[in-house]
């Protein structure tokens, strides 16, 4: 291990390290670019042959300034800048910016609007959890799974697209409502998905739930206290898979979680097998979930009836002059949002995500600060690698799912 | 001696009755409180609220520039407790000048990042903070991009 044979910064940080600890310590730089991160998360690792003596996450490589350009963009345009902070759940957070405003504008959803949100936020559960299972699985080694699990997500993406034309960055809920009506027959794709997909999470199951390969890679890996877990900043279903019963659909319901039954799962394990199971677990009760708000969907409008802040229908437009000036005004100028400031909390996959909207009273927010679950769980990463093998980093850092453009924003 | 909207919310009582010159003010806005710390009592507050009242959690730290008012820089700190299922957030001003406070590291750990950030973004500085440097925008950096004398768009110059 001579420093002088390769030249570069990296060495000399590696020869920095061994004056000070001898020559057994080694600094791995793992990533940006690395296929197991994710994203673009770089870590340094310093290594005792192969455990790992000190880990420090260098992050930042995605950030994109969105809390700025809040800042810049009126309320209704700015939920186009939420899809792209968690893009693998961008309705989540959809959802989390447009309760923020609407509780500060003090609006009243109509229920269809409200059961339509929960539909597809669970949706979006099952495409990050899936997401999260296939590249997690791929990881570890289990090839396969991820060809499943892509699978059904296509399946979700053709319904997000169904809705709102878009795969993806879909900005479906809007302030206010929803963007478009549903679309005819979206029951009977919704439907059809949803009595397969308990089948297909079997499959999984039978696929790494009892592989002994997988067990061997996941069980008693991972770990970390309860405790350091809350004083770290950790959330969702990583602290459920040590126990803890906390979901903010349960704890503080929002959009009309408290009339759906569903159960939070936990385990006690706290290690990467228990956050599978956990998360397993939750594709089931979204399931429910998505089954009964779509058998009790109410009928009704879908967006709010204040013309101050939604945009009048078509036809109204095209018939009365009053529709045709707020339609104006409202792309125009935007609305005046009255002043104050909210935090709202939603359950995002990836645990607690916070919205704090701050409106000094006109059509621009004063300020919007993202709390992103992946930030705050990111912060573990140290603590749970320290002294544990080199080779169980991947699993580690795959079970708490994280997506750096949540965190880094 | 804390402000009368506040004295039917038991927590900004126990605040007041372990140090009564830690409320400078407060609001109860869309179900949430809001308690104004005087800045130099942040840290013991926030002992105080982990430990006796059970705020377990610091969710997030972040700032609010009000510029052009004084004190500027407007910190905020929102704090969960389990037990109790309940939101309390905290507030403190800065100067425009210097802008400083105590770090809360010693009391939640996961205030080491949140708190970087905010230096990152807005130049406020933490004091006993054990690794402040910036986390999101490059290294040697200038400016703050999240002030908003801070240009959304343009080149560097």
């Amino acid at each position: 291990m001579s420093g002088s044979a390769v030249p570069g910064q990296f060495m000399a940080t590696l020869e920095e390290t061994e004056a000070q600890s001898g020559p057994r310590r080694m600094v791995l730089n793992m990533g940006p670019q690395h296929p197991s991160t994710h994203g673009v998360l770089r870590l340094l690792i310093e290594l005792d042959g192969e455990i790992i003596t000190k880990c420090d996450p260098d992050i930042g490589y995605l950030h994109t300034g969105i809390e700025k350009e809040f800042e810049v963009k009126n309320y209704q345009q700015s939920v186009t800048l939420t899809d792209r902070v968690d893009y693998l759940a961008p309705l989540s957070n959809n959802l989390g910016y447009v309760l923020a405003v609407e509780k500060l504008l003090e609006l009243e959803i109509p229920p269809q609007a409200q059961w339509m949100r929960v539909m597809l936020t669970e949706l979006t559960r099952l495409n990050s959890h899936l997401v999260w299972l296939g590249t997690h699985a791929l990881d570890i080694g289990a090839m396969s799974v991820f060809l499943y699990c892509f699978r059904e997500r296509e399946e979700i993406l053709r319904i997000f697209e169904m809705f709102s034309g878009q795969r993806m960055m879909t900005s479906y809920f809007r302030i206010g409502g929803l963007a478009l009506e549903p679309p005819r027959g979206w029951q009977q794709r919704v439907k059809k998905f949803i009595d397969v997909f308990p089948s297909r999470v079997d499959e999984y199951e039978e696929l790494l739930t009892n592989n002994r390969i997988w067990i061997g890679r996941t069980r008693g890996v991972g770990l970390i206290p309860l405790e350091d877990m809350l004083d770290l900043g950790v959330t969702g279903p990583m602290l459920r898979a040590a126990g803890l019963k906390v979901d903010a659909r349960k704890d503080r319901p929002y959009s009309s979680y408290d009339k759906f039954d569903f159960v939070v799962p936990t385990r006690t394990e706290n290690d990467v097998y228990a956050r599978y199971q956990v998360r397993i677990e939750e594709m089931r009760q979204s399931t429910r979930i998505i089954q009964q708000a779509m058998e009790g969907m109410p009928s009704g409008p879908w967006k709010a009836a204040d013309q101050h802040v939604v945009l009048p229908d078509r036809e109204k437009m095209k018939t009365q002059m009053e529709a045709l000036i707020y339609h104006f005004k409202i792309v125009t100028e935007g609305f005046r949002v009255p002043a104050g400031e909210v935090y709202q909390v939603i359950e995002s996959p990836r645990g607690e995500l916070g919205y704090y909207v701050v409106s000094d009273g006109t059509a621009r927010p004063l300020r919007v600060h993202m709390r992103t679950p992946s930030f705050g769980n990111l912060q573990a990463v140290p603590k749970m690698v320290a002294g544990v093998l080199i080779a169980d980093v991947i699993a580690s850092i795959g079970s708490m799912d994280f997506v750096l453009g949540d965190t880094d924003r | 001696m804390i402000p009368d909207n506040l004295r039917e919310y038991a927590v900004a009582l126990a605040v007041d009755a372990f140090d009564g010159e830690a409320i400078t003010g407060g609001k109860h806005e869309f179900g949430e409180w809001t308690l104004e710390v005087a800045p130099s009592k942040i840290v013991s507050v926030c002992g105080f609220l982990k430990y006796d009242q059970k705020f377990v959690r610091l969710s997030t730290v972040t700032a609010v520039d009000r510029y052009p008012a004084e004190p500027r820089f407007e910190l905020v700190y929102h704090l969960y407790s389990i037990e109790g299922n309940q939101w309390l957030r905290l507030k403190c001003r800065t100067h425009a000048t210097d802008p400083v406070i105590e770090s809360v590291t010693s009391v939640w750990r996961s205030a080491n990042w949140y708190e970087r950030e905010v230096f990152d973004l807005f130049g406020i500085r933490f004091v006993n903070h054990p690794d402040l440097r910036r986390i999101m925008m490059p290294e040697g950096w200038e400016g703050y991009p999240l002030r908003k004398d801070y240009p959304v768009t343009g080149s560097r110059v």
